[in-house]
């Protein structure tokens, strides 16, 4: 049997009770003409037909929406502008940078966990930190390789009285920071509404010129002799690594009237020394929670032995 | 969509008497900004090193602008390092690094075959140098080693072409890598004084 028809089921199910006359060959063909005629995915176009059906019906698209979501584990997004829904626990809430956003933060369940974005104008409740939810009808984002989940004026949150458990999906990485990558340092991010794009030259990609707000971070790379591990520190990650504030870097830059003598000096701090570095993986980042310098003496011994033995 | 980034190369981790050792460059294809690597006689390729040591000297040998050569001595041997206007942040920290200074740098690994010798000269051409602590340069030398032993306990040339290649174009004796190795250890022991055997030259 093949999708299609798996698929044509499901909606006939659904919707037989409430549609008089309705007829398999109808959903077939519907669906069939927008997956294999016009290239539609499959769950879009089974959303398409679906909602199709539910306003013929007169049902509240929403509700079916949340109904026909399936519950996705958040480690594993990989599409964008899916509709799903997941279980989840809210792992941390960062500081939203525009008065549109609401929240901020991540979630997480067994697989991992995912950024998430709630709006001002979606107006729902707040999350709380450390609880559990069910989040009906959330959209996925891409941004950059990096999936992230946006709730919306039609998600549904139910708290859960069970707890979810968050897979521990941090690594630890070890190595010499051998580049500190061009956007690192002091840096000015785009304020518009989810817009937490780098200004480039004083310009936003997506929103032209701009104010922008000063930010601080690193994009470094670790390297083992053996593999590359790209690193983002945030900006207490950097103030931490550095030992240079937020404000102390403006200060910096706005006496040499050139904001790159920040990330020259973070270069002299830095590079080429050793460090483990452990924290959430973001598409090829892992991003930097735990950093600590490797400066206690090396195992000569051990090294020395399996050479002598060889 | 990740297929289209090129991935970023490793550093490898290789002491200053084998680099030197390291004669013959390659390319894995015939396009001519095909990334440029150099064979490692325990059976490597290397398109980016990372080196420590002690700077002990550096020169300004440029001419109209500034190009910088910097000596780096190893427990084993001494690297070469020149920097100039194209690596404008390596150059600027040789100019203001005083020797003897302990240093790690990261770049790309360059030979020169000069007319009037017989001798192909393997250098490194800097992307990056820092000054760096006693602790960070140890911590260098035994992760070196670690990973020179991985390749001398590797070096199968049925298995591998780098290898194959290695044992084709150097004929290596890895057994001197070993000796190399053990003595570069021995030189962080300081409960042995005989240590050091190369930083005279």
């Amino acid at each position: 049997m093949s999708d299609l028809d798996t698929t044509t089921d499901q909606i006939y199910e659904r919707f037989a009770p409430e549609i008089e006359g309705l007829a398999r060959e109808d959903i077939h063909e519907r669906l069939d003409t927008l997956v294999n005629e016009y290239r539609v995915p499959l769950d879009e176009a089974t959303r398409s037909v679906t909602s199709a059906y539910a306003e013929e019906a007169g049902i509240d698209q929403d509700s079916v929406g949340g109904e026909e979501n399936e519950l996705r584990p958040v480690g594993d997004i990989e599409e964008d502008e899916a509709w799903i829904d997941v279980e989840v626990t809210v792992t941390d809430l960062w500081e939203p940078r525009s008065e549109s956003i609401a929240q901020v933060g991540l979630v997480g369940d067994a697989s991992g966990t995912s950024k998430f974005v709630s709006f001002s104008t979606s107006d729902l409740p707040e999350l709380e930190e450390g609880a559990s939810y069910r989040l009906s009808n959330v959209v996925t984002d891409e941004y950059q390789g990096d999936y992230s989940i946006k709730l919306n004026r039609t998600t549904i949150i139910t708290e859960l009285e069970e707890s979810v458990e968050v897979g521990d999906d941090s690594t630890t990485v070890e190595g010499a920071l051998i580049d500190i990558q061009s956007g690192s340092g002091l840096i000015k991010r785009c304020p518009e509404e989810d817009c937490t794009r780098v200004l480039q030259n004083g310009r936003c990609s997506e929103h032209g010129e701009g104010e922008g707000e000063f930010d601080l971070r690193i994009k470094g790379v670790l390297d083992d002799g053996k593999e590359v591990q790209e690193l983002i520190f945030d900006q207490e990650a950097t103030e931490r690594l550095t030992e240079i504030t937020l404000e102390q870097a403006k200060e910096m830059a706005m006496d040499a009237l050139d904001t790159s003598v920040v990330s020259e000096e973070i270069r002299a701090e830095v590079l080429g020394s050793y460090y483990r570095v452990t924290g959430p993986t973001f598409g090829r980042y892992v991003l930097a929670n735990e950093t600590e310098e490797l400066a206690e003496p090396v195992d000569v011994e051990s090294t020395l032995i399996r050479a002598r033995s060889l | 969509m990740s297929g289209a980034i090129p991935t970023r190369e490793v550093a490898r981790r290789v002491f200053a008497a084998e680099f030197n050792d390291a004669t013959h460059t390659f390319r894995e294809s015939d396009n001519e900004r095909a990334p440029i690597y150099l064979l490692l006689p325990t059976g490597a390729r290397a398109n980016r090193v990372m080196i420590a040591g002690t700077l002990t000297e550096k020169d300004n040998i440029g001419d109209d602008s500034e190009y910088w050569r910097g000596r780096v001595v190893d427990p084993t041997g001494t690297f070469f390092a020149y920097a100039g206007q194209y690596q404008p942040e390596a150059a600027a920290a040789l100019r203001e690094i005083e020797p003897p200074a302990y240093v790690t740098i990261v770049g790309k690994p360059r030979t020169y075959d000069p007319e009037d010798s017989e001798d192909i000269l393997v250098s490194v051409q800097p992307e990056s140098v820092s000054v760096v602590t006693a602790a960070t340069r140890d911590r260098w030398v035994v992760e070196t080693a670690e990973q020179t032993l991985d390749r001398i306990e590797g070096f199968a040339p049925e298995a591998s072409s780098y290898a194959a290649m290695a044992q084709e174009r150097h004929e290596p004796v890895l057994e001197t890598y070993r000796n190399q190795v053990i003595s570069a250890l021995e030189s962080l022991d300081t409960a042995e004084p005989a240590a050091s055997p190369a930083v005279e030259s």
